[in-house]
C-alpha cells in the first residue's frame, strides 16, 4: 500500500458524523436482511451465491453495496427487488417478508430499461397506472417527477432521443413516482461516461436529500460508493458474504472537493485493502501475462521525445 | 535524442478514394444517389438480359420462324421449327432443286419478347373475356387477392395471439410448439384433397390451404419474436408494480409490435407463394385460372403478364406496408443512429 503514513483510520469519526450515525440508527428499520442465503445447482454442482447475509437499513439511509465481481451483489439486489428467489434466511421490508416484485421496492437498472414505445412522460406514468391511479393523477404526478429530474422539456420525447444520463434520470423518476419505501439501484451509472456519472451522483444526492427515500445502491466504483453512501456493505466473493459494514466518516453535505480529504482517502484505503487484497492471483484476469516485445525502432522512444 | 533520429520520408497520403472504395466499402451506407441507381439497376439488369435473349439473334434463337414455306409441304407461314429441321429441309430442297424455305431465327414460344409481354399487360385489361361467363383479368386478380386476404386473416386471428402466448408462457410453448413443429413440415398442398372433401370445391379449400401454409410458421415465428423481447423490460415493469395481465398487454404486446409487424409482412409474402397451388384445388379460379387457360392456348405473353402482375401487387403491398410501419413505429430507434 502506497498510502501516506499520516492517513487516519477510517473508523475515526468527527463528532458531527458520529452524532449523525447515532440519530440515523435510531430511525425505524426499513429493510432487514437476516441470514439470507442463496444456493443453486448448476452443471458444476451446488453453487453458493450468497451466504448468511445480515444487515439493516434505516429510513432515509443511503447504503452502497460493493464487492469484487462474482460476490453476488447483483443477486442480492435482485432478491430484494423480488426478481429472484432465495433459499435460506429472511428479507423483510417494514417487517414484512419480501415475496415477488412490487411497487414498494423501486428499482433502477444499469441498462435503463425504459419502455421504448412510450414517451418520457408515459414511462413515468407507467408505474402509477399499474397501481390504479387515474390517468389525470398519473399525468400530473409524472410531470412533477420529471420537473424534479430536470426533464420537463423532454416529456414528449421518446427514449431513443435521449442521452444515457437523461435516460437514467427518467428511470429514476419512473421508480420514484411510485413513492417506494426503498429504491434499489443496480450499478445505475455504470454505463455512463465519467463526466455524466459525476453529475448524476450529485443529482442523486440532491434527490435523496429532498425526498423521503431509502436507497440501496450497488456499484463497483470505490469513489462512487464513498461519495454517496452513509454506510458501505462490502461483500466478498465465493461465496458471497458480508466482509465488513463500513460507516463512511466523510461529513455531509458531500462535494467533489472531499475526494482528497483524509477521511475519504482513509475509507478508500480500507476498501481497497478489502476488495483488492495484495495477494490476488487465483482469478482468471491474473493468469493473463502479456509478453512485451519491442516493435518500435531503436531510439524512437515515446517517453523522452523532445 | 537529437542527431540519431533518422528522418524517414512520410508515406504517401492515401489519395482520393477510388471508385472501389466508395462502391465496395464493407457495410458502409451508399449515397442516396447511388442507392437509387442500384434499385433501378436491380430491375433493369434482368430486363436487359431478357432483351438480349429476345432481340439479339446470335444470343440464343434455337428456332426458325417460317416466312415462306417454299417447297416444304408441312411448313406453314409463322410456324416455328427447330433449326436442325430447317437446315435439313433446306438441304433436301437444294438437292431436289425445288423452292427453298425462308425464315428467320426465333426463340421458342415459351419465351416471348418484352414488347409482346408489355402489350399483353395492356391488352389483358382491355380485352373482354372470350366466353360470356369468363372473367376479366382484374376480376380474376381481385378474386385471388380475396383468397389471400381471408386465408391470411384467419391464420393471423388465431396464429398471432397463440404465438404471443407461446412466447410469453412456457407452459403453452411446451404444449403446442412440438406438434406445430411437426405439422409445419407437412406440405400444405398435401391437404388439398382433404380440404375439398370437407369444404367443397369453391373458395373454402383454397382459403384452407393458405391458412395451413401460413399458420404453423406464423405461430413459431411470432413465439420466437415474443421471446426476443428484452427480459429487463419485464423485470422493470414488475418492479413498477405490473401484474400478470398488465405485463402481457402493457409490456409484451407493445414491446414486440414492430417486430411482429415485420413478421407479418414476411408471412404475407409467404401466403402469396401458396396462392397458385391453392387455386388449383377444386375448381380452378382467380389468377391461376387465367394463367392455366392462357398457357393452354399457348398465349405465353399473357402468362408472363399475369406473373408480373402478381409480382407487382406483392411488391407494392410490401412497400406500402413498410411505409405504414415506419409511420406507426416512429418510436423505434433507427438502425443508423447509435
Amino acid at each position: 500500500m502506497n498510502n501516506p503514513p499520516s492517513l487516519p483510520s477510517h473508523l475515526l469519526q468527527s463528532a458531527a458524523v458520529r452524532d449523525r450515525f447515532t440519530r440515523l440508527k435510531q430511525r425505524e428499520v426499513i429493510l432487514e436482511v437476516k441470514h439470507l442465503g442463496k444456493q443453486f445447482t448448476s452443471a458444476q454442482g451446488t453453487v453458493t451465491a450468497l451466504k448468511d447475509i445480515n444487515f439493516k437499513t434505516h429510513r432515509r439511509e443511503f447504503v452502497c453495496v460493493i464487492g469484487p465481481s462474482g460476490c453476488g451483489k447483483s443477486t442480492l439486489i435482485r432478491i430484494l427487488a423480488g426478481l429472484e428467489s432465495y433459499t435460506s434466511g429472511e428479507a423483510l421490508l417494514d417487517g414484512e417478508p419480501i415475496v415477488g416484485a412490487c411497487a414498494q421496492r423501486g428499482m433502477v437498472f444499469q441498462g435503463y430499461t425504459l419502455f421504448p414505445w412510450l414517451t418520457v412522460k408515459k414511462n413515468v406514468m407507467f408505474g402509477l397506472e399499474m397501481n390504479d391511479h387515474s390517468k389525470t393523477t398519473a399525468e400530473r404526478e409524472a410531470l412533477q417527477w420529471l420537473e424534479l429530474v430536470g426533464l420537463s422539456k423532454f416529456a414528449d420525447a421518446y427514449p431513443h432521443q435521449l442521452s444515457g444520463g437523461m435516460k437514467q434520470r427518467v428511470a429514476i423518476a419512473r421508480a420514484l413516482a411510485n413513492q417506494p419505501r426503498i429504491l434499489l439501484m443496480d450499478e445505475p451509472f455504470g454505463a455512463l461516461d465519467a463526466q455524466t456519472r459525476a453529475k448524476m451522483q450529485s443529482h442523486l444526492l440532491e434527490i435523496w436529500k429532498n425526498i423521503d427515500i431509502t436507497i440501496l445502491f450497488i456499484t463497483h466504483d470505490l469513489d462512487e460508493a464513498i461519495f454517496l453512501a452513509d454506510r458501505i456493505l462490502v461483500l466478498k466473493a465465493h461465496p458471497g458474504e458480508v466482509q465488513e459494514l463500513i460507516e463512511v466518516p466523510v461529513p455531509r453535505p458531500r462535494n467533489f472537493m472531499q475526494i482528497t480529504s483524509p477521511e475519504f482517502l482513509a475509507t478508500k484505503a480500507r476498501l481497497e485493502a478489502l476488495i483488492h487484497p495484495p495477494k490476488v492471483e487465483d482469478d482468471d484476469e491474473a493468469q493473463i501475462r502479456p509478453h512485451m516485445i519491442r516493435m518500435a525502432r531503436v531510439g524512437d522512444d515515446v517517453e523522452d521525445v523532445e | 535524442m537529437n542527431s540519431t533520429v533518422i528522418p524517414i520520408a512520410p508515406k504517401a497520403v492515401v489519395a482520393k478514394p477510388g471508385w472501389t472504395d466508395s462502391w465496395f466499402a464493407v457495410r458502409k451506407e451508399l449515397t442516396p444517389r447511388s442507392r437509387v441507381a442500384l434499385i433501378v439497376g436491380s430491375f433493369l439488369l434482368p430486363i436487359l438480359i431478357w432483351c438480349a435473349f429476345s432481340y439479339l439473334p446470335f444470343v440464343w434463337h434455337p428456332m426458325m420462324r417460317i416466312s415462306d414455306p417454299g417447297s416444304v409441304s408441312y411448313f406453314a407461314p409463322d410456324m416455328l421449327v427447330d433449326k436442325d429441321v430447317f437446315r435439313d429441309e433446306t438441304k433436301t430442297a437444294k438437292q431436289n432443286g425445288t423452292a427453298l424455305p425462308q425464315g428467320s431465327g426465333a426463340n421458342p414460344i415459351y419465351l416471348p419478347a418484352p414488347h409482346q409481354v408489355a402489350k399483353a399487360l395492356y391488352t389483358a385489361f382491355t380485352t373482354a373475356p372470350e366466353r360470356k361467363d369468363g372473367q376479366w383479368l382484374h376480376e380474376s386478380l381481385w378474386h385471388s387477392v380475396q383468397i389471400i386476404f381471408w386465408g391470411f386473416l384467419a391464420s393471423s386471428v388465431i396464429g398471432v395471439p397463440l404465438g404471443i402466448l407461446c412466447g410469453t408462457y412456457n407452459v403453452l410453448s411446451r404444449l403446442t410448439e412440438p406438434f406445430i413443429e411437426f405439422f409445419r413440415y407437412l406440405p400444405a398442398p398435401a391437404f388439398g384433397a382433404l380440404a375439398v372433401a370437407i369444404l367443397g370445391i369453391y373458395d373454402g379449400p383454397k382459403i384452407a390451404i393458405i391458412f395451413i401454409g401460413t399458420f404453423f410458421q406464423q405461430v413459431l415465428i411470432v413465439a420466437n419474436t415474443t421471446r426476443k423481447l428484452d427480459i429487463a423490460l419485464l423485470e422493470a415493469a414488475l418492479t413498477l408494480g405490473a401484474k400478470k395481465i398488465q405485463l402481457l398487454f402493457r409490456v409484451v404486446i407493445p414491446g414486440i409490435l414492430p417486430d411482429l409487424y415485420r413478421d407479418q409482412r414476411i408471412l404475407l409474402g409467404w401466403a402469396w407463394t401458396y396462392l397458385i397451388v391453392a387455386e388449383l384445388i377444386g375448381t380452378s379460379s382467380g389468377i391461376t385460372w387465367f394463367i392455366t387457360q392462357q398457357a393452354r392456348y399457348k398465349n405465353f405473353e399473357n402468362v408472363y403478364a399475369a406473373i408480373i402482375i402478381i409480382g407487382i401487387i406483392g411488391l407494392v403491398t410490401d412497400l406500402l406496408l413498410a411505409a405504414l410501419g415506419k409511420w406507426l413505429f416512429r418510436w423505434e430507434r433507427s438502425p443508423n443512429k447509435a
